[in-house]
């Protein structure tokens, strides 16, 4: 466990994406089977435990903390894992030099540069037995039972020290966040064997942890290993964004143009009686969505698309589509009234035929085919966008609901173009594909309230409630919050943000500041956001889609702010759309 | 006599009616009492400062001589008179000539403990606890999580990483007063015997630290063209220093930085430092507390920092306590853990 939380350990700290893979290939060329298997399964997200979860943390820590300094340390440090790490208390027995983190090991050649006094201030030996392995960890959380797991677990971090706490605890709240995608650590495994990381992810649905025959296989000691999964996942095929430069270089006779539909990229697959749906990361969604796989079921292919909720044929808001999302199971009742459905955009594989390599062209010919000849319910094609010039497709962009989107055109969030050439390359191949998003709406806000955020951010005031002017009933005018942005500023940006908040601060609430918000004083921020839905949860009535930080307006007076009254005009003015007779 | 008549909270900081001085005042004041040379406690412009020699000394050399008024020296356990109280200063363990302010009047005592620790330094004196009836102190790393390790194990990771990666230049950042000349001397216990490099910011002060006596070892300042031949040396430098554009002579360097900030890794990933040594004049958690229950005071008040959790505690324990949000060194600078100090106030700075 040790080794194991010290590659974590300087993970955190090393920000270079090349010194993290060879951190991560070093470790795993060091270390043996199976405790590199279960390392790797942390690193890529493939671990959990179906008893030891965040909330057993929580109990074990306010056993041993006051609950209120708990509470107070957790909102400072942003991280359940690292939190409790650090609140451990040290086990009555330990040495007290336990309280150290473990120095990095000396090396050879320190010898020359130091005096005698290497014995001044010893760790100090005992006799405690050795702390766990990963895979004893990994064993423990997997098989104790839900009675016995408090007690094991506070056992295992007593034996530990920080690091290693924090390590285990990491493994327990699941998402590690020390900057290493699944991705990253997929990349390292195929650096033992100089491969390609897609290599690794087409093998990789159906093999479980600790990998040992993957790693055979990777350091050229065994075969390709077979995966079971007779409707493995592919590895999505991803865009750029478009800039305005590049239509100057691009030839529109080259390119198809597709709707960039506003729901979850996913892909389906269907094979000899197995049916899966898997987001654009590889994760099985399948459990939430029994009605979608139900209905793809025996389609004996493997389709790129957009999952959309349809009622009645129309493809509803983001917003409805959330309902659905992020469940592990859904009720029947939420089947009926948020169906889910496919838009189908690529065609990937067909029977055994694996289409990736052809042309873009000629896979949509096979798409088109397939979902004329025989497209189940809840599975429809996505139509290209005709266009003639890249004025005609950015008209096409700006109106959507006149370029054949029609009645879904609030569905819409942009263009997809791709070129007419090209092959299903997995990752973001540059040159191939691009998306070109519409354009957002922007509104000017003044901050009212600032909190400070998790994780990296956790010095830092970065989630800033903002709000417009309304009417006052006592006459005059109030701001009123209408939403909530934590991101679109560079680091500069946060920084200079985060000082105004603590100069500027009226009043605080926890780990909530009220900054200044006055028609003479405040900071008016602009706001660009993806759309608007009415709200009866905010005071303001509405609620914003993806909202941002586009522009700190350090210039201008907040009196000059807009008004509710602009929101609802965009909202009226989405629900004609919505509604084109009125109703 | 209650506290409360003795010490009042004022815009410009804590103030003693009876004795007619500030402590650590914020803004100029006609007599201000200070407790160490952290300019966000030291500000020039004072009719009159009574502070320890070192202190005087430390503000002498950041605002020129001319930083005040008039002085006078605090010499460490002697009581003088000030108006109608007796004030004492008593080694706070902070930085060279720290001290905490005993003042009594009318039976009552009040400790302010300006900044303190009480982990191994060998550049001050260490913080002596004094028995009172209202102990004002600070709370920067008032919160459970803080545990500051030995500060020479953290110091045995810079020279273990100097061993590991000899084709590298360890850039430490540290504060300029206090924690840099920690940095050394600790250092020269470890036995790093090479000439310690420094950024030009840290000359003065490191050279006024030889002058009242703690060596420091050969300290050489980095010239410009020398940057890119301190592969595996020690420099240190103001903590902005790391992310700025002098930085990046150096042959690869590695980031390190000395503060009690280091343990919550957020902060030390923040600032991309890539070896967080967590060495810390305030004290951890654990010395608070400890150091509360040493005075034996029914009545804490908490001046900045993590006041909340510290004041809860208090109540835990039946101890009244009270948080006085002061702003000036509660929210500013490096005492907030903002490591993100533009270059401009590197000889401004205060000092976790």
């Amino acid at each position: 466990m040790n080794a194991f939380a010290a590659l974590l350990d300087r993970l955190v700290y090393e920000s270079r994406r090349n010194a993290k893979i060879r951190l991560i290939a070093d470790y795993l060329r060091a270390t043996p089977d199976p405790e590199r298997g279960f390392a790797l399964a942390a690193l890529t997200g493939e671990l959990s435990f179906r008893e030891a979860k965040p909330n057993l943390i929580r109990a074990l820590i306010q056993e041993r903390c006051d609950p209120v300094l708990f509470e107070m340390s957790y909102s400072y440090v942003g991280d359940l894992a690292e939190t409790t790490a650090l609140l451990w208390p040290a086990p009555a027995d330990a040495p007290p030099e336990s309280r150290r983190n473990s120095p990095l090991p000396r090396g050879e050649g320190s010898a020359s540069r130091r005096s005698a006094r290497s014995a001044a201030h010893p760790v100090p030996g005992h006799n405690r037995p050795p702390p766990p392995s990963l895979s004893e960890v990994v064993e423990t959380l997997a098989t104790t039972s839900k009675s016995d797991l408090p007690a094991r677990l506070a056992g295992l971090l007593d034996a530990l020290g920080e690091t290693g706490r924090w390590a285990l605890l990491k493994l327990i709240t699941g998402s590690l966040r020390i900057g290493v995608s699944a991705r990253l650590a997929k990349t390292a495994l195929a650096s033992l064997g100089e491969m390609e990381p897609d290599a690794i992810e087409e093998v990789w649905h159906g093999l479980a942890p600790p990998y040992i025959d993957l790693f055979a296989w990777v350091e050229g000691r065994g075969p390709r290993p077979v995966s079971r999964d007779p409707a493995p996942f592919r590895p999505p095929m991803l865009a750029h964004p478009l800039e305005l430069e590049d239509l100057e270089t691009l030839d529109a006779d080259g390119f198809a143009a597709e709707w960039k539909w506003d729901g979850i990229r996913v892909q389906a697959a269907s094979f000899a009686g197995t049916t899966r749906l898997y987001s654009r990361t590889g994760e099985d969604v399948s459990g939430a969505f029994p009605d979608l796989v139900a209905a793809l079921a025996g389609m004996e292919a493997a389709i790129d698309g957009e999952l959309l909720v349809l009622i009645e044929g129309r493809v509803q808001s983001f917003n409805v589509l959330q309902q659905r999302l992020n469940r592990k199971s859904v009720s029947n009742a939420l089947m009926t009234k948020y169906p889910a459905h496919l838009r189908a955009y690529d065609l990937l594989a067909e029977g055994a035929e694996d289409l990736r390599a052809l042309p873009f062209a000629e896979r949509r010919a096979r798409l088109e085919a397939f979902v004329a000849r025989r497209a189940p319910e809840r599975l429809d094609l996505s139509p290209l966008v005709p266009f003639a010039s890249w004025d005609a497709l950015t008209a096409a962009r700006a109106d959507p609901a006149a370029h054949g989107a029609g009645a879904d055109a609030d569905a819409v969030e942009g263009v997809m173009v791709k070129r007419l050439d090209s092959p299903y390359v997995p990752g973001r191949p540059k040159g191939l594909w691009f998306k070109w998003k519409r354009e957002p709406y922007t509104v000017d806000a003044v901050m009212m309230y600032a909190q400070r955020g998790h994780g990296k951010r956790s010095s830092f005031y970065s989630d800033y409630t903002f709000g417009v002017w309304r009417d006052a009933a006592g006459g005059g005018a109030e701001l009123v919050p209408v939403g909530k942005a934590y991101f679109g500023f560079t680091d500069a940006e946060l920084a200079q943000l985060d000082r105004f908040v603590r100069n500027n601060t009226t009043n605080r609430f926890g780990p909530v500041r009220e900054v200044t918000h006055t028609a003479e004083t405040g900071l008016v921020l602009e706001i660009a956001f993806e759309g608007l839905q009415r709200s009866t949860r905010h005071k303001s009535g509405v609620a914003m889609r993806f909202p941002r930080v586009s522009r700190i307006r350090w210039d201008k007076p907040t009196a000059e702010a807009d008004r509710l009254e602009t929101l609802e005009a965009i909202l009226a003015k989405g629900e004609t759309e919505q509604h084109p007779t009125g109703g | 006599m209650r506290a409360t008549d003795i010490l009042t909270l004022t815009p410009q900081g804590l103030y003693c009616p009876l004795g007619g001085f500030h402590v650590d005042p914020v803004r100029p004041v006609p007599r201000a009492l200070v407790t160490h040379g952290h300019s966000d406690h030291a500000r020039a412009g004072h009719g009159a400062v009574l502070a320890t020699a070192e202190t005087l000394a430390i503000m002498a050399v950041r605002y020129g001589e001319d930083f005040a008024g008039a002085t006078q020296v605090a010499a460490l356990g002697q009581t003088i008179r000030q108006g109608d109280v007796a004030v004492r200063f008593v080694p706070a363990g902070h930085v060279l000539g720290s001290a905490q302010i005993v003042i009594e009047a009318g039976g009552t005592r009040l400790v302010v403990s300006g900044d303190y620790k009480r982990g191994y330094d060998p550049t001050c004196l260490p913080c002596e606890i004094v028995s009172c009836d209202v102990f004002i102190t600070e709370a920067t790393f008032g919160l459970p999580v803080f545990r500051h390790p030995d500060a020479r194990a953290e110091v045995d990771k810079l020279v273990a990483s100097l061993a590991l990666f000899p084709e590298r230049a360890h850039l430490v950042g540290a504060y300029a007063l206090g924690k840099a000349q920690r940095v050394m001397a600790l250092l020269r216990e470890a036995g790093w015997d090479r000439p310690i490099y420094i950024h030009g910011a840290m000359e003065k002060l490191c050279g006024l630290y030889e002058d009242l006596g703690v060596p420091l070892g050969e300290v050489v300042k980095v010239a410009a063209a020398d940057r890119a031949t301190l592969a595996g040396e020690v420099v240190l430098c103001p903590p902005s220093a790391i992310q700025e554009v002098w930085a990046r002579k150096f042959p690869d360097p590695v980031a390190a930085f000395a503060s009690g900030w280091m343990r919550v890794r957020a902060r030390a990933r923040q600032k991309g430092v890539e070896l967080p040594m967590v060495i810390s004049d305030h004290c951890d958690w654990d010395e608070l507390k400890a150091s509360i229950l040493e005075t034996g005071a029914g009545e804490v008040w908490v001046t900045h920092g993590q006041e909340d959790a510290l004041v809860h505690w208090c109540g835990t324990q039946g101890i009244s306590a009270r948080p006085l949000h002061m702003l000036g060194y509660g929210d500013e600078g490096e005492d907030s853990g903002d490591l993100a100090a533009p270059a401009a106030a590197v000889e401004s700075e205060a000092s976790p």
